[in-house]
């Protein structure tokens, strides 16, 4: 007996410490996208991949107000500067011409490969003709005299085309005193893109307050009134950085509070510290070894995996309990510790197996969110249900004060009486709520992933205006290509644009960008090198179509310079173009990713129409025009990300009534009673549905989090159906006062634990407190109402 | 001590300095001051005008061309910072200068760009611009000033200060008469000239 003492506690000890270490060593990350699921196609991978570490992810949106508006241009300056001089931004965008001077020279140096209108019809006689006398316009025009230092080394006006080009890629917002204002003009605005992706929080949070410290400087530099200027920031970085300080703060403090609330009660109850600290062993043990099981499955632990550790106090603690009040007082150790394994451990251990089947129905799913909560409550529960059955009686010393709690049994069970009555309208609840629940079908689910978000609604809305003053960056709707090869796609690229230009001709989107306004494909270049004709040719050309323009041939020597050169140049490469700031652009839009090339090609929705894009439409053009050897994929990124959102929602149903049918079959197998069986599931059942009603009736949509919660209160509310569905004997007042006082105390501290996550800010956390904490006490009630075995007289002891 | 109404008085001799000036200047401004003070007096009525609409004739000479390019529209200038010029002849086409953002508008195009990015462009509008609203500070600033005046009429050159500018443009002269622009002359570095001929339109 010695030994085995000995065994047991030295093995607990082993497992905590292991355990201790691996979640210490674990990594944590609050990144939401561990609730996006992983996806099965190679396109909705593609749009994971790009909500987490796209260019649209990296991207801060900075606003300032406040002071006035030159102030604040000073200001958006002296931050830009200082920003641009850090690298972990890729780019900083206030609309100052930072770099353009190196973008201008680069266009023009490359303005025959890059100019659309290079073809062999424009190098001949008429072509050039009419392209010199639209020079001779612009050299009439206002920009005239400026245009002329041009003109003798581009007659035909093709370093303008290509800046034209560039211009259709970017709408920029209004500029005064050159920098970007909102319309209102009373915000500043920049945009800076980091090199970290937006789900990496760390490097988030240090650009965040990287991005403070400049403006702090900035303004003690720009002096006076600047110190009134408010800087505001948003983009899906700040949401992600704010998401995990939120979280991590929100799980330490209700973690604290409940914490706190909880062992308050229980010291009430058992009026003695050593078995608080006995109770408490379970909830450590368990929360370490779920911990452990994810960090060692999953490589990382997210944090609301943590904030579900608050909800296993709410279980986990209950055994103890169990264990502490139900216990026969005996006439020492041995005595109570029969009682303790013979009588009450079965029931305790099939109320434990219930919960883990229901928990088990998680880990398949495709959320990885879902899986590791799946992973950590069983984890956690079946630690916790060993150190109770196994570690706590060999640690618990004979010589501990018996715990008695006679008032808190019959104060319930005084309750009880008049509730029982009413028995026989409880079925009124269920037909109630099935009525409820059918006409409200359509709305019961909210099926936007946005409904997990953690991100407050101010803070979208800001993040929404930016967006919209900014213009372009919010890229809503898009056509993929993704090939084996750079060049092949950008050549697709090449090809969709000619049926995209008809979409916008028709009004079906305004605009679009693509990578080959950046870059032309090789091929390209080179047919465009092919029309360009060799000097003397072009001299002969040259001198027929100015024989009629008012142009002195002789001083178009440098244009013949410059064609001459262009016909032997070396096509660009994308590297070519890291000494621009069109390189940022270029990036953007041809990515690679393991292994693939992609091109994006974001779409403009039609000023004259909504914010929409008939996506549709677009695919049904797109479709036609296929690149051998490049897919072509038209996506919209909220429309895919709640379709995958909503199928995964539709995942974890099923999962969960594959759950709830584990859970019959294991209860039919050990109550061996189809009445047992049903006194056991009704009560669970009556409870969910209840809880479902009042969802409806208060018009709250539901969400995944919630399906959890509903899970949560059958494994909770499972230990005390099978405790009042246990047959007593009749002549035991004493046994059924203790058990009631035990499952009154197990259900305040859940509905404790839950009820302080339901005013958690975080809606993962809320959804799940606001679903289990009605929850779990209409189960308790129920069960004792429904139950059969006669109610304890108040008075009986 | 020669010139002092040139130097800045500086240190101990500053007060000597000082009442020099007051003494000379009564002498020195049958010259310079009497320029200085119609220049100022020039920018005061300027700057009293808060509105103007004129038509323009501008006449290019370029080297590269055979022919003089003519070209006419009308300005219209909303004080202190808004000026457009829309040309008509040849082709139908705007420059506006507003808040210190240039847009270029030819065809279904425009080009946008912040002024303080392109001062190349400044003498084609800003200057006008800046002479229109009375600010001789910001002219000032870019360019040397020579001011004469006859009567009525009244003539200012402006010489590039910017080595930068200064290689582009050689000098910009405008004519007027009292607080009407007649003529703005702009000659390139390299020997081209534009000549643009402003009346005033007198809005009902």
């Amino acid at each position: 007996m010695r030994h085995r003492r000995l065994y047991v506690i030295g093995a607990w000890l082993l497992l905590v410490a292991v355990a201790s270490v691996v979640a210490t060593r674990a990594r944590y990350t609050a990144d939401l996208s561990a609730f996006l699921p992983t996806a099965p196609t190679a396109a909705q991978r593609f749009l994971v991949q790009q909500l987490r570490d796209g260019l649209a992810s990296r991207l801060i949106l900075i606003d300032v107000e406040g002071a006035d508006v030159s102030v604040r241009a000073t200001l958006s300056r002296g931050l830009a500067a200082r920003l641009r001089t850090q690298p972990a931004f890729r780019s900083v965008l206030n609309g100052e011409a930072g770099g353009s001077g190196n973008d201008r020279s680069f266009l023009f140096e490359h303005r025959y490969l890059l100019s659309e209108q290079v073809t062999a019809g424009r190098f001949a006689v008429p072509g050039l003709t009419a392209a010199i006398s639209e020079g001779i316009d612009l050299l009439a025009s206002p920009i005239g005299m400026l245009a002329k230092q041009l003109f003798t080394h581009d007659p035909t006006g093709e370093s303008l085309q290509v800046l034209a080009q560039l211009e259709q890629s970017t709408t920029a917002p209004e500029s005064l005193d050159g920098v970007w204002v909102s319309r209102d003009h009373h915000r500043t605005l920049l945009i800076a893109g980091t090199m970290a992706s937006g789900s990496d929080a760390d490097a988030q949070a240090r650009a965040i307050d990287a991005i403070r410290a400049a403006f702090k400087a900035a303004q003690r530099d720009a002096g006076g009134t600047a110190a009134a200027a408010v800087l505001r920031l948003t983009g899906p970085g700040v949401f992600a950085a704010e998401a995990r300080a939120t979280i991590t703060h929100e799980v330490v403090r209700l973690t604290v509070v409940s914490s706190l609330l909880i062992a308050t009660l229980l010291l009430l109850v058992y009026r003695s510290i050593p078995l608080l600290l006995f109770g408490m062993l379970p909830v450590v043990s368990g929360a370490l070894a779920g911990i452990a099981a994810v960090a060692l499955r999953f490589g990382v632990v997210h944090g609301v995996t943590l904030g579900f550790g608050v909800t296993l106090i709410g279980e986990a603690v209950d055994y103890s309990i169990y264990l502490f009040i139900q216990a026969r007082h005996g006439t020492g150790r041995n005595a109570e510790h029969v009682h303790w394994t013979r009588t009450l451990w079965p029931t305790i251990r099939l109320g434990m197996l219930t919960s883990i089947c229901g928990f088990a129905s998680l880990l398949p799913s495709g959320f990885p969110g879902l899986a590791q909560l799946g992973l950590y409550s069983i984890t956690g529960l079946l630690a916790a249900g060993l150190v109770t059955r196994f570690v706590i009686p060999e640690l618990m010393r004979s010589d501990l004060a018996p715990v008695t709690v006679m008032p808190i049994g019959r104060i319930f069970s005084r309750v009880l009486i008049p509730l029982r009555g009413m028995r026989r309208w409880l079925w009124l609840v269920a037909v109630l709520a099935v009525l409820v629940l059918y006409v409200q079908r359509e709305r019961l689910w909210n099926h936007e992933l946005a409904a997990l978000s953690p991100v407050s609604a101010a803070a979208q809305q800001l993040d929404g205006d930016l967006r919209a003053e900014l213009g372009a960056p919010d890229v809503r709707s898009m056509v993929v290509l993704a090939g084996d090869d750079e060049q092949a796609v950008l050549r697709a690229a090449e090809s969709l644009a000619a049926t995209l230009d008809t979409l916008v001709a028709r009004g079906v989107i305004a605009g679009y960008q693509t990578p080959s306004r950046y870059l032309p494909s090789v091929a390209t270049q080179l047919a465009r090198q092919a029309s360009l004709p060799a000097r003397d040719e072009l001299l002969q050309r040259l001198a027929a179509a100015v024989a009629t323009l008012p142009v002195r041939l002789d001083r178009l020597q440098p244009f013949l310079d410059d064609v001459a050169r262009a016909r032997t140049a070396a096509p660009l490469l994308p590297k070519d173009l890291s000494v621009t700031s069109l390189a940022a652009g270029l990036d953007a839009l041809l990515v690679r990713q393991s292994g693939h090339w992609y091109a994006l090609l974001p779409l403009q929705a039609s000023r004259a129409g909504a914010a929409t894009i008939d996506v549709d439409r677009v695919a049904q053009a797109v479709r036609g025009t296929g690149t051998p050897g490049v897919e072509a994929v038209v996506l919209d990124l909220k429309r895919e990300s709640d379709a995958l959102y909503a199928g995964y929602l539709n995942e974890a149903l099923r999962l969960s009534l594959i759950g709830f049918a584990a859970i019959i079959l294991l209860l039919a197998v050990s109550l061996r009673s189809l009445t047992q069986l049903a006194r056991v599931i009704a009560p669970l059942v009556l409870a969910v549905l209840a809880v479902l009603l009042g969802f409806a009736l208060a018009g709250r949509a539901l969400n995944i989090l919630h399906l959890i919660g509903l899970l949560l209160v059958i494994a909770v509310g499972s230990n005390y159906a099978l405790f009042f569905a246990r047959q007593l004997p009749d002549d035991d007042a004493g046994q059924s006062v203790r058990m009631l006082s035990s499952l009154a105390v197990a259900n305040l501290s859940t509905v404790i634990a839950f009820g302080v996550l339901a005013f958690s800010t975080v809606p993962v956390l809320s959804a799940l407190g606001t679903t289990v904490a009605p929850g779990a006490l209409l189960a308790l009630l129920f069960a004792a109402v429904l139950s059969r075995g006669a109610m304890p007289a108040p008075g009986v002891r | 001590m020669s010139a002092p109404w040139h130097g800045h008085p500086r240190g101990q001799l500053a007060p000597r300095l000082a009442l020099a000036c007051g003494l000379l200047s009564m002498v020195a401004s049958l010259h310079c001051a009497a320029a200085d003070i119609s220049l100022q007096q020039l920018m005061q009525q300027l700057a009293a005008r808060r509105h103007a609409h004129a038509s323009f004739v501008e006449r290019k000479s370029l080297a590269v061309l055979k022919r003089t390019l003519e070209s006419s529209g009308e300005l219209i200038y909303e004080a202190p910072d808004r000026l457009l010029k829309r040309t008509l002849k040849p082709k139908a086409e705007t420059l506006q200068l507003e808040n210190g953002m240039l847009s270029a508008q030819r065809g279904a195009r425009t080009y946008r760009m912040a002024l303080r990015d392109s001062p190349d462009m400044a003498p084609f509008i800003d200057t006008i611009r800046a002479t229109l609203a009375g600010e001789m500070p910001t002219l000032q600033r870019t360019y040397e000033l020579e001011f004469r005046s006859t009567g009525g009429n009244w003539t200012l050159l402006m010489v590039p200060r910017e080595p930068q500018l200064a290689r582009v443009f050689a000098r910009i002269r405008i004519d007027g008469a009292g607080d009407l622009l007649r003529e703005v002359i702009i000659d390139t570095a390299d020997g081209d000239r534009s000549v643009m001929t402003i009346r005033d339109i007198v809005d009902p």
